[in-house]
């Protein structure tokens, strides 16, 4: 006990200054993310929040203040729900949501269907081939995203190396297009976002007991049936996590519909661009960015917490 | 029920003595190597309807890779294993009429204890109807009939080793294999279970392979052992023979304690051998006929509890099987004593004797000079 106290005691510099405003380590390591998303995250929204709630005007900034000064210790505070109002009455914005909707969907789809047999087949792998084989999976993300985009355009497009392939094959005899189609935003998309749906899901099977699918052959269950029946549910966590992963950014993805997906492609990242620097109206940008945060990310993160939840219950 | 011994080899037949009966389980010439390692080596046996057959060894000695051998999840690299006269060789562990209990249960985490049990049923298209019965009846055989609804994850060690039980059984294989069954669970519920496990075995009467390292349970719940070393099979026996006749110094040893005296035959007749043992002191007569040719060097088991100790000299005054010395050691364990005597000749000797007296009336302590005494039936010769 003496010790401890003396140790205590004998603190100076920084830790004896903490100590002094009656902070402890403990403390001091719940302060840090929490602090980081105070800064980085709860701010910058709290300052969109408030464009949101301005009305545009021209002018630079581009909005009216939140408080005035009407005249010496008298404020005015004055709050606008005209920009959600017209992002709600004003189709553009609805449909490029729903649009957003569907394509980060279909896109979480795919990434499901060709991220599992991989991550699977990584996990199955003798354990000398699997870090390698990760390796290769997150290898794309050493050259910059926009080029991994841009390379696309070359092999989509009508002269580009696909349809040569396939025209050479003899499989079609005209070019098809599918560069500046919702098509080849689906492609760009799964392609971008696959080793976020792979990484989860192969640590979730890597970890997957292998003596649970020798029970089930022992209690006569045949290989493929044990797939159905075991791997497949208690991969679920991994398969949700890798959609978390996919889906969230895919909802608000810009480049990618921009670049490869045609002027019908309407996403809400895109609507988001154009009224922040074509309109410069950026009291509606910011209501769509808050209306994206809350209509999705509010509802995924109380999914998630009701799902890591229930994962420790097991 | 559960506090009587389970007189086994009284109450049933022995099946491996009867030269008709047909084994059910053939174990031909079986090893089995990974990469340079062999894990099993060249093991025969043979396994009979009803038994309650243990595989006892070490960690390493081979007895679990046997074991998936058995259920199908390891192939013989060389070998042959029959079960009911089929050779297994080409069948996949979903198609053998084996069940197995894991050592870590393997119980499926997202599935109801009834769900996990009625999984196998499933497999077999089982009709509903009856699934739902089989399942209530076997969940009644190991007294969880009120958690049929839980999850893996809600239910205590001892529950969850049931249900694994409960899982193996419910589809009625003839042949059942645990991998060290009881392993996971304390003290008082193993020895509890080791007990119920026999009863179940007895109501069924589905044969058993046990996998064990514990050779305790090994001797309570089997009619047969089969001690495993290093991959071979060292000793195959009841447990009565495998105690009292260890027929190498390494069964002797794993089993039990024992006192192993170095010695040279001095003479070999068809009722008794005669050893003269520098390390006891005196020559040792053993009443077992004798193998080997006088000269031959051996060793002496004799175990603990053979052994009787005394402060006054032996009135029987041939030299024979006899030893004093002083006593270094004294563990009081309530039922029994284990006293440690250091022998004249500088050999270390243990003694066990049963508490019959109370502590504070124990004739004999530390430092004091005793004789040691057995009879003529309790030593067993070993050469290697």
């Amino acid at each position: 006990m003496a010790e401890t106290v003396q140790s205590e005691m004998r603190h100076t510099g920084f830790l004896g200054l903490l100590q002094r405003v009656g902070l402890s380590g403990r403390a001091l390591v719940m302060l840090l993310p929490y602090g980081w998303l105070l800064l980085f995250f709860l701010i910058p929204f709290l300052i969109v929040l408030k464009i949101a709630l301005a009305e545009s005007q021209m002018a630079i900034p581009p909005f009216t203040p939140l408080i005035e000064t009407v005249e010496e210790l008298k404020y005015q505070i004055t709050v606008t729900f005209y920009n959600f109002h017209y992002m709600l009455t004003d189709d553009l914005y609805v449909v490029a949501y729903l649009n957003s909707l569907k394509i980060a969907f279909i896109s979480t789809i795919c990434c499901l269907l060709v991220g599992y047999p991989v991550a699977y087949a990584i996990a199955k792998a003798d354990p000398k081939w699997r870090a390698p084989l990760l390796m290769l999976i997150i290898l794309p993300f050493w050259t910059s995203f926009l080029i991994r985009v841009y390379a696309w355009i070359g092999i989509l497009s009508n002269n580009g190396v696909l349809n040569n392939v396939l025209i050479w094959l003899g499989i079609i005899d005209q070019p098809l297009q599918i560069l500046y189609t919702p098509v080849a935003t689906y492609i760009g998309i799964t392609y971008s976002y696959l080793p976020f749906m792979i990484l989860p899901l192969y640590s979730t099977l890597e970890k997957l007991d292998n003596t649970l699918l020798e029970a089930a052959a022992d209690l006569g269950c045949p290989p493929w049936k044990a797939f159905l029946s075991i791997t497949l549910p208690l991969s679920i966590p991994g398969m949700i996590a890798g959609s978390m992963l996919v889906f969230i950014p895919a909802m608000g993805e810009f480049v990618i519909p921009e670049l490869l997906g045609g002027p019908d492609t309407l996403m809400i990242g895109r609507t988001l661009w154009t009224e922040f620097f074509n309109n410069r109206d950026w009291p509606l940008a910011s209501a769509v960015a808050v209306a994206l945060l809350l209509f999705l990310v509010v509802p995924i993160m109380i999914f998630q917490n009701v799902q890591s939840r229930q994962g420790e219950q097991q | 029920m559960a506090n009587a011994q389970p007189s086994r080899t009284q109450t049933k037949l022995e099946p491996w003595r009867d030269p008709n009966e047909k084994p059910y389980v053939r174990i031909e010439k079986v090893t089995k190597k990974f990469g340079d390692f062999t894990a099993v080596d060249d093991v025969s046996l043979s396994i009979y309807r009803g038994e309650f057959f243990s595989l006892l060894g070490g960690s390493g000695s081979g007895k679990t890779t046997l074991l998936r051998m058995l259920a199908g999840f390891e192939r013989p690299t060389e070998g042959k294993i029959f079960i009911d006269g089929v050779d297994m060789s080409n069948v996949p562990p979903y198609e053998r009429p084996v069940n197995m209990m894991f050592q870590s249960y393997a119980l499926f985490p997202h599935m109801s204890v009834e769900a996990n049990i009625a999984f196998g049923l499933h497999q077999d298209k089982v009709p509903a109807a009856e699934i739902k019965e089989r399942v209530a009846d076997v969940l009644n055989l190991v007294q969880l009939g009120q958690f049929g609804k839980r999850k893996p994850h809600q239910l205590s060690g001892g529950q969850r080793q049931r249900v694994a039980l409960a899982r193996a059984l419910v589809k009625r294989p003839k042949l059942l294999l645990l991998d060290e069954p009881l392993g996971a669970l304390d003290k008082k519920l193993r020895e509890q279970t080791q007990f119920e496990l026999v009863n179940i075995q007895e109501k069924v009467g589905i044969t058993f392979v046990v996998v064990t390292h514990d050779q305790e349970e090994a001797m309570t719940m089997s009619s047969r052992i089969a001690v495993m070393n290093r991959g071979y099979i060292a000793q195959i026996g009841t447990p009565t023979e495998i105690y009292e006749y260890p027929n190498s110094r390494f069964t002797a040893e794993f089993i039990g304690s024992v006192n192993m005296f170095h010695g040279r035959i001095v003479e070999s007749e068809p009722d008794h051998s005669l050893i003269r043992s520098d390390e006891a002191n005196c020559d040792l007569y053993v009443a077992h006929p004798g193998h080997l040719a006088p000269g031959t060097e051996c060793w002496v088991a004799v175990r603990p509890e053979k052994v009787s100790i005394s402060k006054d000299a032996p009135a029987t005054g041939d030299g024979r099987n006899q030893a004093t010395g002083v006593v270094k050691e004294i563990a009081y364990l309530g039922d029994v004593s284990i006293y440690e005597i250091l022998l004249d000749t500088g050999k270390r000797v243990r003694v066990t004797a049963p508490m019959v007296t109370r502590r504070t009336e124990m004739p004999i302590t530390w430092e004091d000079r005793v004789y040691l005494t057995w009879r003529p039936f309790a030593g067993s010769v070993l050469t290697n």
